[in-house]
């Protein structure tokens, strides 16, 4: 229980991480620093014990894209709800959590303030350690909550709607960004393409659909900053050449189906052979075998099966975190938390919300 | 007596409170845009001063708007984090509400409560004020300057006037210079105010569950559909 820890981190300022090490530990995982709502309880143990997430995707459809403001009222309604259901699911009480994580950025700013505003001030009430989590570090770690999951070191691809990047995880906490994008990130780029071919937001499963029945070869897209060296990633360009596909075909003022399917197919590929062209790249420069695909746009099949034969073709493997953990959840914010929380880091009181942060700033756990 | 904590961070200040057998003891500073930073510890503070845990308090007061939006989460959030964390029910309470009281005198005035609301806007009420005892007269709004009602409710004969809002007074319908007795800027919705107000809302049984907390935005229409 929580009360032996606090009492000492009263005491010390600190926890001695061997001490801690040795005791399991609950961890309940806030994520709102976007449009999901997402609650987790992981047990350092057990695993996760249940997790619960709401999506605000309809509240926005109508826009065209998250309106923060909406977003952040949203948050307020959903988050000790889900709070209570996750508590109910692992047949839990507050006094048995050790801690609480929370998204603390990157993030829309009034988003990111309503976990952090009722995470940390949970954690002051219960007298249990609490911890601004980076997004994207959850992300990265999510593959790490199935069974199998990779060992360090690894690559990891972080790609999602507000991020693009290859990064470079030698071990947990420590993170080198390799390349990323200098526009668009993959999962915006999707957005954006569904817009031009009728399709509603989040973008990516609608086109990975349309794609389906697309005729390979018909059109051919450029596969953006591969031609020369390096590992970032460009996404406008590709976007505006999709653009003028679509129009260029438009009869009348319309695409046939099959067009649109076509258009689908080639804007796909192109995104995910650059993929697996820095990918390869990625590997090679570090020495690396292992590959971590994380954030929305790794739901994706397509991707995923590119990168699974680049990953066999140079003696690696691909893992992946399950579809419900690719997309914002509260388990991937659970899990950092938890791992930075067993290694004795712990917030002040301070309700922490970076709409920007770097990854590589963070502190390591050893 | 019941042991009320109050927060609020609907403006540039930020404040938290406690009643404890009607002895208020408040910390108060004024630090724009420092709100989530400062808070929780502004609050420990005064528990550890007051020598009182979590499980002593009996409700959560929070100032529930109208504001600052982002603010007015920060402290819908940590009402609902202590309050849920606790074990204990929230007072929702009106921050033109506290601006109000904070000019009460012991007979009945009528106070013009209001605050700037960006975009050439002001939330606004009127409040009677007896002494302690606080009550809306109509309901509270939001409007350009010369949109207010061309008359006071009620038509009392004189008014004051407290914060913000006061700024547009030039733009306001004439009546509202013309009665216009007195006239505070400064007043800014505090903690201490609604710790005194939540105790009575307390004993009435007007008190909300930790997840019914919801802050009162007033403007709604923050988003425009997409022409697309």
């Amino acid at each position: 229980m929580g009360g032996y820890q606090a009492s000492l981190s009263a005491a010390c300022g600190i926890i001695p991480s061997p001490l801690i090490a040795q005791m399991p530990m609950k961890v309940l995982g806030i994520e709102t620093s976007c449009d999901e709502t997402g609650i987790a309880l992981y047990d350092s143990e057990k695993g996760l014990l249940a997790d619960a997430l709401y999506s605000q995707i309809e509240l926005h459809q109508k826009y065209g894209g998250v309106v923060p403001e909406l977003a952040s009222r949203d948050h307020i309604r959903k988050t000790l709800p889900l709070i209570r259901e996750v508590l109910d699911k692992a047949d839990c009480a507050l006094s048995d959590l050790d801690g609480i994580a929370y998204t603390a950025g990157p993030g829309l700013a009034g988003a990111l303030l309503v976990g952090g505003s009722i995470g940390r001030s949970l954690g002051m009430t219960l007298n249990i350690p609490v911890i601004g989590v980076h997004h994207m570090e959850g992300h990265l770690l999510a593959p790490l909550l199935e069974k199998n999951g990779p060992e360090f070191p690894f690559v990891a691809l972080l790609v999602s709607g507000g991020h693009t990047q290859l990064v470079e995880v030698p071990e947990i906490g420590r993170y080198t960004v390799m390349g990323e994008s200098l526009d668009d990130a993959a999962g915006e780029a999707f957005d954006k393409v569904a817009k031009m071919l009728g399709l509603p937001y989040p973008g990516g499963p609608h086109v990975a659909k349309l794609a389906e029945p697309g005729t390979p070869g018909r059109f051919d897209f450029p596969r953006p900053m591969t031609n020369r060296p390096g590992l970032d990633f460009s996404f406008s360009g590709l976007k505006t050449f999709t653009m003028n596909t679509v129009e260029k075909n438009k009869v009348n003022g319309v695409l046939d189906e099959q067009t649109r399917a076509d258009i689908a197919w080639a804007f796909q590929e192109a995104v995910a052979d650059t993929m697996v062209i820095k990918c390869r790249r990625a590997f090679k420069h570090s020495g690396l075998k292992r590959l971590v695909m994380a954030g929305g746009v790794s739901a994706n099949l397509r991707l995923r099966e590119k990168l699974a034969i680049m990953a066999k073709e140079e003696g690696g493997e691909l893992y992946y975190p399950g579809f419900a953990y690719c997309t914002d959840n509260g388990a991937m914010i659970a899990y950092a938390g938890c791992m930075r929380l067993l290694a004795g880091q712990q917030d002040d009181l301070s309700i922490l919300a970076k709409p920007r942060w770097n990854l590589e700033t963070l502190p390591s756990l050893s | 007596m019941p042991i009320i904590l109050a927060i609020d961070t609907s403006t540039q200040a930020c404040s938290c409170a406690l009643n404890r057998d009607g002895i208020i003891i408040e910390r108060f500073e004024i630090i724009p845009r420092q709100h989530a930073d400062r808070l929780l510890s502004m609050i420990d503070d005064l528990m550890n001063d007051q020598a009182l845990v979590y499980s002593d308090l009996d409700a959560v007061a929070y100032g529930q708007g109208p504001g600052s939006f982002t603010g007015l989460r920060i402290a819908a959030g940590v009402t609902q984090g202590i309050a849920f964390g606790a074990n204990i029910p929230v007072v929702p309470i009106s921050s033109l509400a506290s601006m109000a009281l904070q000019v009460g005198k012991s007979e009945i005035d009528i106070v013009f409560s209001t605050l700037d609301a960006r975009i050439n806007e002001v939330y606004w009420g009127i409040y009677s004020v007896e002494g302690k005892r606080v009550s809306l007269i109509g309901n509270e709004g939001l409007c350009k300057p010369e949109d207010l009602p061309p008359c006071v409710s009620g038509n009392p004969v004189s008014l004051i006037g407290v914060g913000s809002g006061l700024e547009f007074l030039n733009r306001m319908p004439e009546v509202y210079k013309e009665i216009l007795s007195d006239k505070i800027l400064s007043i800014y919705p505090r903690a201490g105010t609604m710790a005194e107000l939540a105790v009575e809302y307390f004993l009435q049984g007007l008190v909300k569950q930790p997840e019914e907390v919801s802050p009162v935005y007033l403007r709604d229409n923050v988003a425009k559909v997409s022409v697309k």
